[in-house]
């Protein structure tokens, strides 16, 4: 019998890191109301309630929340969607 | 006064306005119209005659206004090369969404039967607010709760302070008015949550 080999749970993550390197950061801001920062991760990344409410939390008690992930184009998609909702958001390049 | 908005059956929101609040908005937005057209977005000056004149893209470097600053953020904090090619790139396009959302605002409360100058007591103003639209309320009540935050210098956890401002104090009315566009900015995704 064999287990499946520690490496092949491994090598997808990888690859998927490769082809993300880039990520959208909210910040935290005084003024944006949490029902309003949950509803956009909702409406504009499509996130289930629960995993936006989380990502909303983190922004409000961490200080901000990594939100998406992907190619510089596509984070850059999303900083301007996050700016045109009126959130804080920056271009962060996984090290 | 208003209690804000409801869920429109068929989606969107819906919401009695008085002449006076209507008024108000529809100032409030206007103003918002006016930051966003008025300080032009010009692109930095680079010191090179020819590549400012070939340079019609768009700006690069973030505005001098506080509010406009936080309006259009710096999206690479750590490169600025980086961050104005971004800014020049969406600066534009933001600031004519955002004018244009504010622009809407004004439209549909004319529409909704708003007169140009507020004389009669008594009026009242349905709004009635499709999916998208209400979305675009939604987006333009942020940009101007940031506005009037940014000018106001409101921060994380002064709730105390405000209230122990006096009545007579002008800032206590902006604020009150800065609450007032978050309540209906709570209402309305409360109407539109799934």
């Amino acid at each position: 019998m064999s287990t499946p080999m520690p490496v092949e749970t491994e090598e997808p993550e990888q690859a998927v890191r490769v082809d993300r390197p880039w990520s959208t950061v909210v910040w935290n801001d005084p003024v944006n109301l949490m029902s309003y920062v949950t509803y956009v991760f909702q409406t504009y990344f499509g996130y289930p309630k629960k995993k936006a409410e989380k990502l909303m939390l983190e922004v409000h008690e961490d200080g901000k929340s990594t939100v998406s992930h992907g190619s510089r184009e596509e984070m850059e998609r999303d900083v301007q969607a996050m700016h045109e909702y009126g959130l804080w958001a920056t271009m962060e390049k996984a090290e | 006064m208003t209690p804000g908005f409801e869920r429109r059956r068929g989606g969107g929101a819906v919401a009695t306005f008085t002449g006076f609040e209507a008024d108000l908005l529809r100032s409030l937005a206007s103003q918002l119209v006016e930051l966003l057209r008025n300080e032009v977005a010009a692109p930095a000056d680079s010191g090179d005659p020819l590549e400012q004149l070939l340079d019609f893209s768009g700006p690069t470097t973030e505005p001098d206004d506080p509010v406009l600053a936080r309006l259009f953020p710096t999206a690479y904090p750590d490169d600025e090369e980086a961050a104005g090619e971004f800014r020049r790139f969406t600066e534009g396009a933001l600031r004519d969404t955002k004018a244009r959302s504010a622009v809407q605002i004004i439209d549909t409360l004319e529409e909704a039967g708003l007169p140009e100058e507020l004389t009669e007591d008594g009026l009242v103003i349905d709004v009635e607010l499709d999916p998208a639209e209400a979305g675009t309320w939604m987006r333009s009540f942020t940009d101007v709760r940031l506005a009037l935050a940014t000018r106001l210098g409101v921060e994380e956890g002064d709730e105390d302070y405000w209230l122990a401002l006096p009545d007579d104090d002008p800032r206590t009315h902006v604020h009150d008015i800065y609450e007032w566009v978050g309540y209906l900015q709570e209402t309305l995704v409360q109407s539109l949550m799934r």
